[in-house]
């Protein structure tokens, strides 16, 4: 980062200043150590880029787990004026509703000790991954039009799942404004055989144990308890959302050329929020974020269909419960207080997950009391964390956090640095069992490639952003 | 010297590709694409049943050779992607400042010979650039992995 200097504002934010065509500052949470990362890559020109678009309001952020991505940064949290702000599929990218669901079982660790092979192997071979993988459901074109309108609302009319599913996941697991006659027939092609896919790269099913706990009072009301066994699934709208992305980029890039919005990286071509162009984005999105949702939903009736299987128990027993869905690549219309008025404005989440506080309109009647889940998966080794929206959020951040630890390392590097090792033999070293379709995406994903994720987390929690809840350890990992 | 050599990006991969005419930059810019996507499995001698390549002409239009560059590899990758083929030849027939058309050879997608190496989601234009040296041309891309 070269010809970027950042000024320090505090032990976990710094002050990217206002300069050439940026029409406001950046801000990068980040404590010293991260910052020493910042300076191995781009991501802070791409906060500063960002900060060129038009109608971008108060800063360009980034959370702690920036790393360089193509246009924005991931990491990266930009919210626009509705009237005279733009709307950019690059600042969404290409996974779009890229998320996080967290299920809790009745299950403790004791339950299961012996028999996490069986319930990996089980999940494994019952779970689609790896690259290009299909699903088991075939959908009629009727169908297909629903999912993109509805989301895990038709996967629960479809059986995948109860209605009570719906309730903590956000937005009830459906993005209005999907409008599939937005969608290319390349893109409906693409999603046909993959609804219910887990995918490749970072995506993952872990079978994780909750491990420690930071906040009593708000685990308990996340229905959260020590040693209990719970579920983390991480996919998102597979090739339907890349495909919606790639083709809306195409047509944006032509859109700023006509309409003369200038930028310093074609990646990040946009299109005016009240535009024909714009609007009809927003609803090719919705309807990548909804098949996401339905992806999401699938996956988890699929996994506890397993886990009921395998372990002979009946659901009730197993007593899968959706804690939270949150996606963190969306771009969506929310409302904030800036400068004493509350106006609607569009908040772009690349690699960021919403964070709403205690009392906020939008989140789940239950959560209401203490703020919303954040969900926050870190490496193979690592586990995750699930921390909690603070008000703080809604001054600072457009309600925003981080979504994971973020890549330090090249996909290049992390393969050649793991060259002669089994990723997988150190894995269960650290008592994680790792199921991966290619040898290729162990090394990719393997835990040196990733920031450390506590360090990540801590700033969010010292900032407080989001306060941590309880931190989860890995047990068993599919991957594609 | 190869024709393409990959460079560090923290996400995702970077690919510069040369040649010595515009016409070879495109064709081997086809290759470093299939190259990162896939890799041809080795048999030991076994016999794995024989596809029968087919031809497919593409034309592609663009705003400069940066655009058409990255419109080029955003249909090779749909062809993947959407149709399931897989590319062995890629001729450049034709090479304007604004269009291309293309004769590619391939086969459709089979588990057996094809290996995905790895999932390529989109052509980006992050750093694109495609540009004319002393010694021919040379093309910056990055593919989001």
């Amino acid at each position: 980062m070269s010809e970027i200097r950042l000024e320090k504002i505090d032990d976990n934010r710094w002050l990217l200043p206002q300069t050439g065509g940026m029409r406001v500052p950046g801000i990068i949470y980040a404590n010293d150590k991260i910052y020493d990362l910042l300076k191995k890559d781009e991501s802070a020109k791409q906060v500063a880029n960002v900060a060129h678009l038009p109608g971008i309001v108060n800063y360009s952020l980034a959370m702690p787990d920036v790393h360089w991505g193509y246009g924005f940064p991931i990491g990266g949290v930009a919210a626009f004026d509705l009237d005279g702000g733009i709307i950019s599929p690059g600042g969404v990218g290409y996974d779009i509703n890229c998320g996080c669901r967290l299920m809790t079982t009745e299950l403790s660790i004791s339950d299961i000790k012996d028999k996490i092979k069986d319930l990996t192997t089980a999940l494994y071979h019952r779970i689609p991954s790896g690259v290009g993988s299909t699903g088991y459901i075939k959908l009629s074109g009727k169908d297909q039009k629903k999912v993109l309108e509805e989301g895990a609302q038709w996967a629960v009319k479809a059986g995948f799942g109860t209605a009570q599913d719906l309730e903590t996941t956000e937005d009830g697991g459906c993005l209005s404004g999907a409008d599939p006659e937005q969608v290319s027939t390349r893109a409906i092609e693409r999603g046909k055989q993959q609804l219910g896919t887990l995918g490749s790269g970072n995506h993952f099913l872990e079978i994780e144990v909750v491990q420690e706990i930071f906040d009593e009072k708000t685990a308990q009301a996340f229905g959260l308890r020590k040693n209990q066994i719970v579920v983390m699934i991480h996919t998102g709208s597979r090739g339907l959302g890349y495909q919606i992305c790639d083709d809306y980029l195409a047509l944006m890039v032509k859109h700023a050329h006509e309409t003369g919005i200038e930028l310093p990286d074609k990646q990040l071509a946009c299109a005016y929020l009240n535009s024909a162009r714009g609007q009809n984005y927003l609803a090719a999105m919705a309807c990548g974020a909804n098949y996401a949702w339905a992806n999401r939903q699938i996956l988890m009736h699929l996994t506890s269909e397993v886990l009921e299987k395998t372990l002979r128990v009946a659901p009730r027993e197993l007593g899968m419960r959706l804690v939270y869905d949150v996606c963190h690549n969306i771009a969506k219309i929310e409302s904030f207080t800036i400068a004493g008025i509350t106006k609607k404005l569009c908040v772009h989440r690349k690699g960021a997950t919403r964070a709403y506080p205690a009392g906020s309109d939008t989140i789940p009647a239950r959560y209401k009391g203490v703020g919303q889940p954040v969900l926050i998966p870190g490496d193979m080794g690592a586990g995750s964390y699930v921390l909690v929206g603070q008000e703080k959020a809604m001054q600072e951040t457009f309600g925003s956090a981080c979504h994971g630890a973020g890549r330090v390392m090249s996909r290049t590097q992390a393969i050649k640095s793991s060259r002669g090792r089994s990723i997988s033999r150190e894995m269960a070293d650290q008592g994680v069992l790792v199921m991966a379709g290619s040898r290729g995406t162990l090394s990719e994903e393997m835990p040196e490639a990733y920031k450390n994720l506590q360090d990540v987390v801590q700033v969010m929690h010292d900032s407080g952003i989001a306060k941590k809840v309880v931190r989860l350890k890995s047990i068993a990992c599919i991957k594609g | 010297m190869s024709n393409y050599n990959f460079f560090d990006h923290t996400a995702d991969i970077g690919v510069e590709i040369s040649g010595r005419t515009k016409k070879e930059l495109f064709a081997n810019a086809a290759y470093a694409l299939f190259d990162v996507l896939i890799e041809n499995i080795k048999n030991n001698g076994k016999t794995v049943r024989e596809i029968k390549r087919r031809h497919k002409i593409i034309s592609v239009d663009g705003e400069d050779a940066a655009d058409l560059m990255i419109n080029f590899l955003r249909e090779l990758l749909y062809l993947f992607n959407g149709e399931n083929w897989v590319v062995g030849d890629c001729e450049v027939m034709e090479c304007g400042n604004k269009k291309l058309v293309v004769k590619l050879t391939g086969e459709p997608y089979y588990k057996l010979k094809h290996l995905i190496k790895t999932e390529i989601k989109a052509v980006t234009y992050c750093g694109l650039s495609v540009t004319k040296k002393k010694s021919g041309w040379k093309a910056r891309v990055i593919f989001d992995v």
